[in-house]
């Protein structure tokens, strides 16, 4: 026997396994960056100056890694949409940016923290620092969890496509959720640590 | 590989698909199939032994703390076991006021995140609630073999602390800030642990709310669950959205000792005469609020899998259906809607004003009223059986009281007023004692005793079940009931003499060595247990599958079903409630969920 | 219709264009407003609204969550409701001390 609802959805639920567990796990990542967004506004509230976020970092900066995460996550639903077109190919390149993107984020972001580090400026400096680092530290982990999911989609994972396409369609959707996430994660992040 | 599997292929067509994956199961190694296996029998006995270390581990942890509240500064009588502990810890048998400190911090984070929760959820969560469901397996079986062990390595990571410069955690198992950020290295290791542990209960989690929804067999609907699946199904969505403020905060005191960061530091901390060197402008309370977030439906974790159990228990031997199914199952939905905005009345002491204290309090007098409907519709569920009292029974029993005690006990602390009065006395620490050991604990024996014959083909021993019941009853009283006395008084607790230096603590000094006693005493009577749990593996009465004639699923199965997706040799279709029993006009007075027809 | 066949993804795949604009366009909104340096208070409305309106695109659009089942909703609902929670109550708490 095996267990049911791997590929296709439960017909009362409407959903397959896989999907409702990664919302699941959504679900309580926002309840992980919920806690730290409520000790931002706490700390913040409790202080008696808070430094506006583009007087210490470089919104730039910030801005052009927003449009390189808003990218990857166009780039991550078109390689879903592609594997629905039945388009390994375009799977392939659309996977690949993807992932590219999510490298140049990490890249800038690690420029970012090295020129932070450079004027002396280290999470023990304040708490403004602070949360801003292990926010966008936090973050920058779940990018890397991403890349390691994505790369493993775009190549070993993939020879699934050739056996099983329609579960492979469903990693692949479900690998989105998680990234879309981490966009939308980073859509709250940048105006709250980089403008206001 | 050889004979077996190629008898397995020479089957009729029909039987192949099945076959195939008995050879293929053939070919795992003794590694795959009990150590890393991802069958979740296994997984749930391997939670099981685990966690029952654990909970023996820290309950010695808490019998060598009660000599010293016995005796404060006494040399310890077993040389042996101080020289164990070592001399930086009791030198010359004398128990140091350091090590007091951490063993009273390890003993409430062992009992709570490495003994209780993984037993109650862990171990019975996953080997029932597949059975129950009438499904093979979990959803996710890799990921369910994951969360184990990433639970066994934080609780590895807990036993190493104590190995760590200055021992381990020594702050509470509350951890509170600012104390914990400047405590010794042991904190740092105790909030990796955690991080590992949070992970773990966090996939499990995922695991089970999955499974529960989209593994139920054909017939069986929400309304059709038992009992304790409905009290797992609302456990999973408590750990799932409560646990990560923890871990939010758990990265956030890790930054604060290992980066430097204020996060919990307020301006201008003076340490040992000197100036923390830090930038300041946190807050203390903010660890507070994230710690008691999860902490507070941390109790329902608790004490929601136990009520689960109970409820099956009592529906079985009292052969009667459970009175109120409904009201059961939306006091246990409210219930953990509600754990999530109570948290703050452990905070009533740190300056919050009327308004959010209020806000507080009624939230929390509200949350009892679905404990008590709980409780009350198990005790009504009582009248008018002909109870069979068997051991599990016995616990299931002594649970309703001993829960009603912890509850009601709560009450005044859910109120600001008497709070400050009895906050951090040894009322509290009375108060839930009585809801996890007496209460939880001991449906979690009922639990083992209950499930026991389905895991071994075997019966527990009863006159020994018996034995360590009317024991432990008897001893665990003694050791909790004179903490309201005790706090009543205002004894403060975490007190390294138990309060022998303070004036007003001299009335009730005297029962710091009846309680020690009796806790000591408990020990022992945990013993009849031990030898029945290991003896009736081999030697215990053989029973058929259905032992109890049960009605749910777990019981519609065969003794101990076959490891890799084997629980079910047809998938069994649902056609009633979970506690058909002495139905009006049917043959026997149960009927099993999966039997077709009226009666 | 068939939410998955070939002419449903290819209509899905020009909103996904779409979004990809519009959210192009709200970050440089965001950005432009932050350079009048307005009063916390409207800075933070602001950035949220848009940080809002963000999100809900790529939550409802590229996470397909506008077409979701109820079960997926009902869960999420529940994590808003305790997100909200976690939101409020620690701080206010902290904007009721007992000494004023």
């Amino acid at each position: 026997m095996e267990i049911p609802y791997t590929i296709h959805p439960r017909p009362d639920t409407g959903v397959y396994n896989a999907k409702l567990g990664v919302w699941l796990f959504l679900a309580s990542e926002v309840m992980l960056f919920g806690a730290l967004f409520s000790s931002y506004v706490l700390l913040r509230i409790g202080s008696d100056s808070w430094p506006h976020g583009y007087s210490i970092l470089d919104w730039k900066i910030a801005t052009f890694n927003t449009v390189v995460l808003i990218s990857s996550s166009v780039t991550m639903v078109m390689s879903w949409a592609s594997l629905m077109l039945k388009d390994f190919k375009k799977y392939k390149l659309y996977m690949g940016l993807t992932i590219l993107c999510a490298f140049i984020f990490l890249a800038v972001k690690a420029f970012e923290y090295n020129t932070k580090f450079g004027h002396h400026l280290y999470p023990s400096t304040n708490t403004f620092l602070a949360i801003y680092f292990t926010i966008t530290g936090l973050h920058g982990l779940h990018v890397i969890g991403g890349i390691f999911v994505n790369s493993y989609l775009w190549g070993p994972g993939s020879k699934m496509w050739k056996t099983q396409p329609e579960r492979f369609t469903n990693r692949v959707e479900v690998a989105g959720l998680y990234w879309h996430f981490v966009d939308l994660v980073w859509i709250f992040l940048f105006p709250v640590l980089y403008l206001l | 590989m050889g004979q077996k599997e190629k008898s397995a292929h020479v089957v009729t067509s029909a039987k192949k698909e099945h076959d195939k994956h008995e050879s293929e199961h053939h070919e795992l190694g003794f590694v795959r199939k009990y150590i890393f296996s991802q069958d979740h029998k296994v997984i749930g006995i391997q939670y099981g032994i685990t966690s029952l270390l654990f909970l023996l581990f820290g309950f010695s942890l808490m019998m060598i703390m009660r000599w010293q509240l016995a005796y404060p500064g006494q040399e310890f009588p077993w040389k042996w076991l101080a020289d164990f502990m070592g001399q930086a810890n009791m030198p010359g048998g004398i128990m140091l006021p350091e090590f007091y400190n951490q063993l009273g911090a390890m003993h409430g984070t062992i009992m709570v995140f490495l003994g209780v929760v993984p037993l109650a959820v862990g171990a019975f969560g996953n080997y029932v609630v597949p059975l129950q469901i009438g499904t093979i397996d979990m959803a996710f079986p890799k990921l369910n073999m994951t969360s184990y062990w990433v639970y066994f390595l934080g609780g590895v990571t807990m036993l190493v602390s104590f190995a760590m410069p200055g021992g381990a955690a020594n702050s509470g198992w509350t951890s509170y800030a600012p104390l914990s950020v400047i405590a010794t290295t042991g904190q740092t290791v105790w909030l990796i642990g955690m991080v590992f542990l949070i992970t773990s209960s966090l996939l499990g989690s995922i695991n089970f709310i999955v499974t529960i929804i989209q593994l139920r067999v054909k017939g069986l609907t929400f309304m059709r669950l038992p009992f304790f699946v409905w009290a797992q199904f609302v456990t999973s969505f408590l750990l799932l959205l409560a646990f990560p403020p923890l871990e939010a905060a758990g990265v956030l005191q890790l930054m604060d000792r290992l980066a430097g960061t204020s996060f919990f530091l307020p301006s201008g901390l003076v340490v040992s005469g000197q100036p923390l060197a830090v930038s300041g402008g946190g807050s203390p309370l903010l660890w507070q609020h994230l710690f008691w977030f999860l902490a507070h439906p941390e109790v329902y974790v608790l004490i929601l899998p136990a009520m689960g159990i109970v409820a099956e228990i009592i529906a079985n031997n009292t052969r009667k259906p459970l009175w109120g199914y409904k009201s059961l199952v939306y006091s246990a939905i409210f219930l953990g809607f509600m754990s999530f905005i109570v948290w703050a009345h452990h905070m009533f002491l740190t300056g919050m004003g009327t308004t959010i204290s209020t806000f507080f309090q009624t939230t929390t007098m509200i949350i009892s009223i679905p404990s008590v409907i709980i409780l009350t519709a198990l005790l009504l569920s009582l009248w008018g059986g002909s109870i069979r009292f068997t051991t599990p029974m016995l616990f299931a029993l002594a649970f309703l009281p001993m829960f009603a005690i912890g509850g009601l006990t709560g009450l005044p602390l859910g109120l600001a007023p008497p709070d400050i009065h009895l906050h951090d006395t040894y009322y509290v620490i009375g108060h839930f004692h009585y809801v996890v050991a007496p209460g939880t604990i001991f449906a979690l024996f009922a639990g083992i005793y209950f499930w026991y014959p389905k895991v071994t083909g075997r019966k527990m021993n009863e006159l020994l079940g018996k034995i360590h019941f009317w024991t432990s009853l008897v001893f665990i009283n003694g050791v909790f009931m004179p903490m309201f006395i005790q706090g009543l008084a205002g004894v403060s607790r975490r007190l390294y003499d138990g309060g022998a230096q303070y004036a007003h603590a001299q009335g009730v000094l005297q029962w710091n060595e009846f309680m020690s006693t009796s806790a000591w005493l408990l020990g022992l009577a945990q013993i009849p247990f031990v030898i029945n749990f290991f003896w009736s593996i081999r030697k215990g009465k053989k029973v058929e599958a259905n032992h109890w004639d049960a009605t749910t699923l777990d019981w519609a199965c065969t003794t101990s079903p076959p490891l890799a997706h084997g629980n079910f040799k047809v998938v069994p279709e649902v056609h009633r409630g979970p506690y058909d029993y002495s139905h009006q006009g049917a043959q026997s007075d149960f009927l099993p969920q999966n039997q077709p027809g009226e009666a | 219709m068939d939410a998955s066949s070939p002419e449903a993804i290819k209509k899905q795949v020009r909103s996904y264009i779409v979004v990809f604009v519009a959210l192009m366009g709200l970050t440089i909104v965001t950005v432009a407003v932050s350079t009048f340096h307005l009063s916390v208070a409207a800075a933070v409305i602001i950035a949220l609204a848009v940080a809002i309106v963000k999100a809900s695109l790529v939550a409802g659009v590229f996470m397909h969550l506008i077409s979701e089942k109820k079960l997926i909703y009902a869960t999420l609902a529940l994590t808003a409701i305790f997100f909200i929670v976690l939101m409020i109550l620690p701080t206010s708490h902290q904007l009721d001390p007992i000494v004023q």
